[in-house]
Protein backbone atom coordinates (compact mmCIF):
# COMPACT_ATOMS: atom_id res chain seq x y z
CA UNK A 1 0.00 0.00 0.00
CA UNK A 2 3.02 2.66 0.55
CA UNK A 3 4.46 1.91 -2.53
CA UNK A 4 1.46 2.92 -4.34
CA UNK A 5 1.59 5.97 -2.13
CA UNK A 6 5.14 6.69 -2.78
CA UNK A 7 4.20 7.60 -6.44
CA UNK A 8 1.95 9.96 -4.77
CA UNK A 9 4.95 11.93 -2.48
CA UNK A 10 7.00 11.48 -5.37
CA UNK A 11 4.48 13.74 -7.38
CA UNK A 12 3.90 16.20 -4.63
CA UNK A 13 7.59 16.39 -4.01
CA UNK A 14 8.47 17.15 -7.72
CA UNK A 15 5.16 19.73 -7.69
CA UNK A 16 6.30 21.60 -4.90
CA UNK A 17 9.88 22.02 -6.16
CA UNK A 18 8.98 22.63 -9.56
CA UNK A 19 8.02 25.96 -9.23
CA UNK A 20 11.19 27.27 -7.32
CA UNK A 21 13.64 25.21 -9.70
CA UNK A 22 12.19 27.02 -12.67
CA UNK A 23 11.98 30.43 -11.17
CA UNK A 24 15.44 29.82 -10.11
CA UNK A 25 16.40 28.60 -13.60
CA UNK A 26 14.37 32.19 -14.83
CA UNK A 27 16.82 34.18 -12.61
CA UNK A 28 20.19 32.23 -14.18
CA UNK A 29 19.32 32.96 -17.50
CA UNK A 30 17.29 36.18 -18.19
CA UNK A 31 18.74 39.70 -18.64
CA UNK A 32 18.26 42.38 -15.79
CA UNK A 33 17.05 45.43 -17.30
CA UNK A 34 14.48 46.75 -15.00
CA UNK A 35 12.99 50.06 -14.70
CA UNK A 36 9.81 51.56 -12.68
CA UNK A 37 7.25 50.92 -15.33
CA UNK A 38 8.43 47.05 -15.84
CA UNK A 39 8.55 47.13 -11.98
CA UNK A 40 4.66 48.38 -11.20
CA UNK A 41 1.92 45.71 -10.02
CA UNK A 42 -0.44 44.62 -12.88
CA UNK A 43 -3.21 42.61 -13.10
CA UNK A 44 -4.44 41.23 -16.78
CA UNK A 45 -2.27 43.65 -18.32
CA UNK A 46 -4.20 46.50 -16.37
CA UNK A 47 -2.58 48.73 -13.23
CA UNK A 48 -4.69 47.09 -9.95
CA UNK A 49 -6.98 49.43 -8.46
CA UNK A 50 -7.65 49.97 -4.71
CA UNK A 51 -5.71 48.39 -2.35
CA UNK A 52 -4.90 44.50 -1.89
CA UNK A 53 -6.01 43.60 0.87
CA UNK A 54 -10.04 44.07 1.21
CA UNK A 55 -12.71 42.79 3.21
CA UNK A 56 -14.81 40.29 1.58
CA UNK A 57 -18.48 40.24 1.20
CA UNK A 58 -20.41 38.27 4.09
CA UNK A 59 -22.56 36.79 0.97
CA UNK A 60 -19.37 34.25 0.35
CA UNK A 61 -19.87 32.66 3.68
CA UNK A 62 -22.55 31.13 2.76
CA UNK A 63 -21.22 29.41 -0.50
CA UNK A 64 -18.59 27.96 1.69
CA UNK A 65 -21.30 27.16 4.10
CA UNK A 66 -22.94 24.85 1.07
CA UNK A 67 -19.54 23.65 0.18
CA UNK A 68 -19.21 22.27 3.21
CA UNK A 69 -22.00 20.29 3.32
CA UNK A 70 -21.51 18.80 0.21
CA UNK A 71 -17.80 18.37 1.03
CA UNK A 72 -18.79 16.01 3.48
CA UNK A 73 -21.10 14.07 1.82
CA UNK A 74 -17.97 13.15 -0.25
CA UNK A 75 -16.03 11.19 3.05
CA UNK A 76 -19.44 8.91 2.77
CA UNK A 77 -19.45 9.13 -1.09
CA UNK A 78 -15.70 7.26 -1.26
CA UNK A 79 -15.79 4.22 0.70
CA UNK A 80 -18.84 3.25 -1.36
CA UNK A 81 -17.41 4.27 -4.61
CA UNK A 82 -14.40 1.82 -3.58
CA UNK A 83 -16.93 -0.80 -2.66
CA UNK A 84 -19.08 -0.40 -5.61
CA UNK A 85 -18.40 -3.66 -7.61
CA UNK A 86 -19.15 -5.49 -5.13
CA UNK A 87 -22.06 -4.41 -4.19
CA UNK A 88 -25.63 -5.13 -5.02
CA UNK A 89 -28.68 -2.91 -6.13
CA UNK A 90 -29.58 -1.89 -2.45
CA UNK A 91 -26.55 -0.12 -2.01
CA UNK A 92 -27.52 2.19 -5.05
CA UNK A 93 -30.79 2.23 -3.64
CA UNK A 94 -29.09 3.38 -0.01
CA UNK A 95 -26.85 5.77 -1.46
CA UNK A 96 -29.45 7.69 -3.67
CA UNK A 97 -31.11 8.15 -0.92
CA UNK A 98 -28.51 9.34 1.15
CA UNK A 99 -27.70 11.26 -2.15
CA UNK A 100 -31.55 13.00 -2.62
CA UNK A 101 -31.68 14.29 1.03
CA UNK A 102 -28.96 16.39 0.86
CA UNK A 103 -30.17 17.35 -2.68
CA UNK A 104 -33.11 18.50 -0.28
CA UNK A 105 -30.66 20.53 1.32
CA UNK A 106 -29.43 22.05 -1.89
CA UNK A 107 -33.25 22.68 -3.02
CA UNK A 108 -33.61 24.48 0.28
CA UNK A 109 -30.60 26.86 -0.09
CA UNK A 110 -31.55 27.49 -4.17
CA UNK A 111 -34.83 28.39 -3.04
CA UNK A 112 -34.39 30.87 0.00
CA UNK A 113 -32.37 32.53 -2.61
CA UNK A 114 -28.74 31.91 -1.02
CA UNK A 115 -27.23 30.67 -4.20
CA UNK A 116 -27.77 34.23 -5.61
CA UNK A 117 -25.33 36.75 -5.82
CA UNK A 118 -27.33 40.17 -4.74
CA UNK B 1 14.93 2.78 7.15
CA UNK B 2 13.57 4.79 4.04
CA UNK B 3 10.12 4.80 6.17
CA UNK B 4 12.51 6.44 9.23
CA UNK B 5 13.59 8.91 7.07
CA UNK B 6 10.24 10.01 5.34
CA UNK B 7 8.60 10.18 8.82
CA UNK B 8 10.97 12.14 9.48
CA UNK B 9 10.88 14.70 6.91
CA UNK B 10 7.35 14.48 7.09
CA UNK B 11 7.49 15.57 11.01
CA UNK B 12 9.62 18.24 10.09
CA UNK B 13 7.36 20.02 7.71
CA UNK B 14 3.95 19.18 9.76
CA UNK B 15 5.74 20.61 13.34
CA UNK B 16 7.26 23.19 11.01
CA UNK B 17 4.39 24.44 9.47
CA UNK B 18 2.65 24.68 12.58
CA UNK B 19 5.26 26.61 14.23
CA UNK B 20 4.36 28.91 11.78
CA UNK B 21 0.92 29.14 12.02
CA UNK B 22 1.85 30.33 15.53
CA UNK B 23 4.62 32.77 15.20
CA UNK B 24 3.57 34.52 11.71
CA UNK B 25 2.67 38.05 11.97
CA UNK B 26 0.14 37.87 9.21
CA UNK B 27 -2.68 36.09 10.06
CA UNK B 28 -3.70 35.51 6.46
CA UNK B 29 -0.15 33.61 6.04
CA UNK B 30 -0.71 31.53 9.19
CA UNK B 31 -3.90 30.31 7.96
CA UNK B 32 -2.31 28.95 4.90
CA UNK B 33 0.35 27.48 7.07
CA UNK B 34 -2.20 25.63 8.57
CA UNK B 35 -3.48 23.80 5.74
CA UNK B 36 0.34 22.96 5.15
CA UNK B 37 0.25 21.00 8.38
CA UNK B 38 -3.03 19.95 7.61
CA UNK B 39 -1.49 18.15 4.30
CA UNK B 40 1.69 17.05 6.63
CA UNK B 41 -0.70 15.01 9.26
CA UNK B 42 -2.69 13.55 6.51
CA UNK B 43 0.92 12.02 5.32
CA UNK B 44 1.38 10.80 8.45
CA UNK B 45 -2.04 8.65 8.61
CA UNK B 46 -1.00 7.82 5.18
CA UNK B 47 2.70 6.37 6.92
CA UNK B 48 0.23 4.91 9.36
CA UNK B 49 -1.24 2.72 6.46
CA UNK B 50 -4.75 4.59 7.71
CA UNK B 51 -5.88 5.51 4.58
CA UNK B 52 -9.42 6.52 4.72
CA UNK B 53 -8.76 8.81 7.59
CA UNK B 54 -5.73 10.27 5.17
CA UNK B 55 -8.33 11.14 2.92
CA UNK B 56 -10.79 12.06 5.34
CA UNK B 57 -8.60 14.25 7.02
CA UNK B 58 -7.52 16.14 3.56
CA UNK B 59 -11.83 16.20 2.66
CA UNK B 60 -12.66 17.79 5.39
CA UNK B 61 -9.37 19.78 7.53
CA UNK B 62 -8.06 20.90 4.03
CA UNK B 63 -11.36 21.14 2.21
CA UNK B 64 -13.76 22.19 4.72
CA UNK B 65 -12.35 23.39 7.78
CA UNK B 66 -9.46 25.19 5.84
CA UNK B 67 -12.14 27.08 3.95
CA UNK B 68 -13.98 27.95 6.71
CA UNK B 69 -10.80 29.63 8.60
CA UNK B 70 -9.71 31.74 5.32
CA UNK B 71 -13.41 32.60 4.71
CA UNK B 72 -13.71 34.07 8.03
CA UNK B 73 -10.28 35.76 7.66
CA UNK B 74 -10.93 37.35 4.30
CA UNK B 75 -14.54 38.38 5.77
CA UNK B 76 -13.21 40.05 9.31
CA UNK B 77 -12.69 43.80 8.87
CA UNK B 78 -9.06 44.80 9.99
CA UNK B 79 -7.69 41.37 9.58
CA UNK B 80 -6.74 41.94 5.88
CA UNK B 81 -4.80 44.90 6.09
CA UNK B 82 -1.73 42.46 6.78
CA UNK B 83 -0.56 44.52 9.56
CA UNK B 84 -2.90 43.61 12.24
CA UNK B 85 -0.72 40.88 14.26
CA UNK B 86 -2.85 38.52 16.22
CA UNK B 87 -0.59 38.55 19.02
CA UNK B 88 -0.49 40.42 22.39
CA UNK B 89 1.32 40.77 25.74
CA UNK B 90 -0.28 37.86 27.11
CA UNK B 91 1.81 35.83 24.04
CA UNK B 92 4.57 34.68 26.34
CA UNK B 93 2.15 33.33 29.44
CA UNK B 94 -0.22 31.44 26.97
CA UNK B 95 2.96 30.43 24.88
CA UNK B 96 4.46 28.78 28.68
CA UNK B 97 0.90 27.23 29.16
CA UNK B 98 0.99 25.65 26.07
CA UNK B 99 4.19 23.79 26.31
CA UNK B 100 3.27 22.90 29.86
CA UNK B 101 -0.41 21.55 28.58
CA UNK B 102 1.29 19.74 25.68
CA UNK B 103 4.04 18.15 27.19
CA UNK B 104 1.52 16.50 30.53
CA UNK B 105 -0.97 15.22 27.40
CA UNK B 106 2.30 13.71 25.48
CA UNK B 107 3.58 11.89 28.73
CA UNK B 108 -0.10 10.90 30.21
CA UNK B 109 -0.84 9.59 26.24
CA UNK B 110 2.75 8.09 25.36
CA UNK B 111 3.27 6.42 29.85
CA UNK B 112 0.22 6.08 31.37
CA UNK B 113 -2.42 5.04 28.58
CA UNK B 114 -2.55 1.35 28.01
CA UNK B 115 -3.31 1.63 24.20
CA UNK B 116 -5.22 -1.92 22.75
CA UNK B 117 -2.42 -3.96 20.04
CA UNK B 118 -3.82 -6.04 18.24
CA UNK B 119 -1.21 -8.54 16.49
CA UNK B 120 -2.50 -8.53 12.79
CA UNK B 121 -1.77 -6.56 9.85
CA UNK B 122 -3.43 -4.31 8.77
CA UNK B 123 -5.70 -5.83 5.76
CA UNK B 124 -5.23 -4.08 1.93
CA UNK B 125 -8.82 -3.49 1.60
CA UNK B 126 -9.92 -0.79 4.59
CA UNK B 127 -11.50 1.23 2.35
CA UNK B 128 -13.41 -1.19 0.52
CA UNK B 129 -14.54 -2.91 3.25
CA UNK B 130 -15.53 0.39 5.42
CA UNK B 131 -17.94 1.24 2.16
CA UNK B 132 -19.65 -2.07 2.67
CA UNK B 133 -20.02 -1.41 6.29
CA UNK B 134 -21.56 1.68 5.28
CA UNK B 135 -24.72 0.20 3.48
CA UNK B 136 -24.80 -2.77 5.13
CA UNK B 137 -24.43 -2.80 8.67
CA UNK B 138 -24.10 0.82 9.61
CA UNK B 139 -26.84 1.57 7.17
CA UNK B 140 -29.39 3.69 9.57
CA UNK B 141 -26.70 5.26 10.81
CA UNK B 142 -25.22 6.03 7.22
CA UNK B 143 -28.69 7.74 6.56
CA UNK B 144 -28.84 9.39 10.22
CA UNK B 145 -25.75 11.17 8.76
CA UNK B 146 -27.58 12.34 5.52
CA UNK B 147 -30.33 14.09 7.77
CA UNK B 148 -27.66 15.71 9.72
CA UNK B 149 -26.10 17.26 7.45
CA UNK B 150 -29.63 18.20 5.89
CA UNK B 151 -30.31 19.90 9.60
CA UNK B 152 -26.62 21.28 9.73
CA UNK B 153 -27.32 23.36 6.27
CA UNK B 154 -30.91 24.22 6.95
CA UNK B 155 -29.12 25.62 10.27
CA UNK B 156 -26.48 27.51 8.61
CA UNK B 157 -28.59 29.24 6.26
CA UNK B 158 -31.02 30.34 8.94
CA UNK B 159 -28.13 32.00 10.82
CA UNK B 160 -25.90 33.04 8.19
CA UNK B 161 -28.66 34.70 6.25
CA UNK B 162 -28.45 38.41 6.30
CA UNK B 163 -32.40 38.99 6.30
CA UNK B 164 -35.65 38.33 4.58
CA UNK B 165 -35.48 38.70 0.99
Amino acid sequence: MLNTYAVIGLYALVALTFPFIVLLFARLVRPSKPNPLKNSTYECGMETIGDTWVQFRAQYYLFALVFVVFDVEVVFLYPWAVAYGKLGLFALVEMALFIGLLAVALVYAWRKGILEWQ
Amino acid sequence: MILKVVFLLVSLFTVGSALMVVTHKNLFSSALFLVASFFGVAALYVLLEAEFLAVAQVLIYVGAIATLIIFAIMLTRGMMSGRTSPRNDQAAWAGLASVVLGLVLLYVVVFRVQWPVVEKPVPPDTIEQLGRALVGRYVVPFEVASVLLLAALVGAVLIAREKEV
